[in-house]
């Protein structure tokens, strides 16, 4: 098959320079799969007429989900028949994307026989990405998919797959064990995450630490990020060994601190950790001689997204220090006050974050029962923000401002 | 545009199986509809969610939204699955003759 490959001078432009390319592991998908070849034609026809040759929205489906497979078809049915529905399937992916090669293998054997053989490891929300089907392999492929142990993730206006840092399984700055509240929450938001009810999609990240390494806080509507409320472990011995070994504590570690809580004499550092930010610079740059306090859980942050309708927001806090104890019954409680409000009063396609903007982060915390305290705010010592009531009049008035 | 036969039913579907001319719709239409989602028999709870949604798009002209669709047939989440298995956008508001939904219900 692989001299069937139509021409495509343009797309073979990205196959040159040092960097992986897309156009390269289609044409490789492409020697076995006449979707893949199509697709190679297709795309160098959109680069010629510079159009995009996928129709919007389609809606399919399996049998009692409302969600996990995103429907699409091309315009030009008739000249590129392999990819006439070119459905992708989301695929739930295991906690910290921890897989053995025997399911990826048959995953792809899967794939290989009812899809285009191309996949997206991973998409931006955790899922694996199955790209390119056909209408009619769906149910086969979720019946196939489901005896090997996997399930649809999530898509639309729903619950999105829970996706987290490998935390403690491999990260000894892990302040919590991200991988068993993903494992919970998903569980647990089963309806949720396979029958879109919601205004529009809700996102879960967690990480481990303040590294925040799945980059919940500018991507998820709750981001849990691990955290410490007692002191750095410090271990004046290493610290002195990375002195040794040529480290300018000043330059590079203290000049970066945000919390500007950190002196060094020559001999011992001392942290004042009622300043401390939490933002495991300077733990990162020793590693060894700095770990984070035993105290540990996570700070639950909410409502951040990247720009699709309206524009990028990151997360605010909503709750400082939570101790993520498993069943998790307090933030699940949580969880549920919120989609009660934002599901009544949310407009449809409003992410919660901008919910939260329309309404107020002072209304809001009130209908959901969270109390509204300095570290809500991004810059507690820099801003002069209050929430006592009597000015909450001049407040929305500055916020309507704001909005412009 | 596909042509979707089922007894003496005949209509223009799109390429979900949506209806293409909403306004042909009748009571054979959706049993035949209904026989492509999953349906086994419409019961009257399957009249009660599809006549719902029918009367909504005539006044609105589009479909509401999922909660609403719950709150107004006292229908949970859950009984609309069990009565359309393929969901409320995919299954109810194909049976029901609606255009296919833009990312409403
Ligand atoms: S977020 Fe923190 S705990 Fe998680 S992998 Fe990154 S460094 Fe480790
Ligand atoms: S964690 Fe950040 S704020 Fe705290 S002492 Fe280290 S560098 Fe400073």
């Amino acid at each position: 098959m692989a001299d069937k490959l139509p021409p495509t001078p343009k797309l073979d432009e990205l196959e040159k320079g040092p960097w992986p390319s897309f156009v390269s592991e289609i044409k490789m998908a492409a020697k076995s799969s006449l979707a893949s070849q199509d697709l190679l034609g297709l795309l160098e026809r959109s680069y010629n007429e510079k159009i995009g040759h996928w129709k919007h929205g389609g809606i399919v489906g399996v049998l009692g989900y409302g969600g996990g497979v995103i429907g699409r078809y091309c315009d030009l049915p008739a000249e590129f028949p392999n990819v006439s529905h070119f459905h992708t399937v989301r695929v739930n992916q295991p906690a910290g994307w921890y897989y053995k090669t025997d399911a990826l293998r048959k995953i792809c054997d899967i794939w290989e026989k009812r899809g285009s053989g191309l996949t997206n490891m991973h998409g931006s929300t955790g899922d694996i990405i199955l790209l390119g089907t056909r209408t009619d392999e769906l149910e086969p492929i979720f019946a196939e998919l489901t005896a090997i142990g996997f399930d649809l993730g999530g898509s639309g206006s729903d619950v999105r797959t829970p996706s987290c840092c490998l935390g403690k399984s491999r990260c000894e700055w892990a302040c919590y064990d991200t991988m068993a509240l993903t494992h919970d929450l998903t569980q647990s938001f089963q309806d949720e995450l396979h029958r879109p009810a919601f205004p529009y999609k809700f996102k879960f990240k967690m990480s481990g630490c303040p590294n925040d390494c799945v980059a919940s806080v500018a991507r998820a509507d709750i981001s849990i990020i691990g955290t410490w409320r007692d002191n750095i472990r410090v271990n004046q011995d290493a610290v002195l060994e990375y002195t040794k070994n040529g480290l300018n504590i000043q330059k590079e570690v203290i000049a970066f601190c945000p919390g500007k809580c950190m002196e060094w004499d020559g001999k011992q550092l001392d942290i004042d950790n009622s300043t401390c930010r939490r933002c495991m610079h300077c733990i990162n740059v020793m590693p060894k001689a700095l770990r984070p306090g035993k105290d540990t859980g996570a700070t639950v942050l909410i409502g951040s997204k990247a720009p699709i309708i309206e524009g990028a927001l990151l997360s605010s806090v909503l709750i400082p220090f939570w101790k993520p104890v498993a069943p998790y019954t307090d933030l699940k409680d949580l969880m549920g006050r919120i989609w009660e409000i934002w599901c009544e009063e949310g407009k449809n396609r409003e992410r919660i974050g901008e919910f939260i903007q329309r309404m107020g982060m002072g209304n809001f915390l009130e209908t959901i029962g969270v109390e509204p305290i300095p570290e809500m705010v991004a810059h507690p010592r820099e801003n002069p923000y209050v929430f006592y009531e009597e000015y909450l009049v001049e407040d929305d008035e500055e916020e309507g401002q704001d909005k412009n | 545009m596909a042509t979707f036969e089922h007894g003496s039913v005949k209509i223009e579907v799109d390429e979900d199986g949506f209806m293409a001319e909403p306004e042909n719709w009748n009571q054979d239409v959706a049993l035949a509809l209904a026989s492509t989602e999953g349906v086994g028999a419409m019961t009257e709870s399957h009249w009660k969610v599809a006549n719902y949604l029918r009367d909504y798009y005539k006044q609105f002209g589009i479909a509401p939204m999922i909660r609403k669709l719950c709150k107004e047939t006292g229908f949970s989440l859950k009984e609309i699955y069990d009565l359309y298995p393929s969901g409320p956008a995919k299954g109810a508001c194909k049976v029901a003759g609606l255009p296919k939904p833009t990312g409403c219900v």
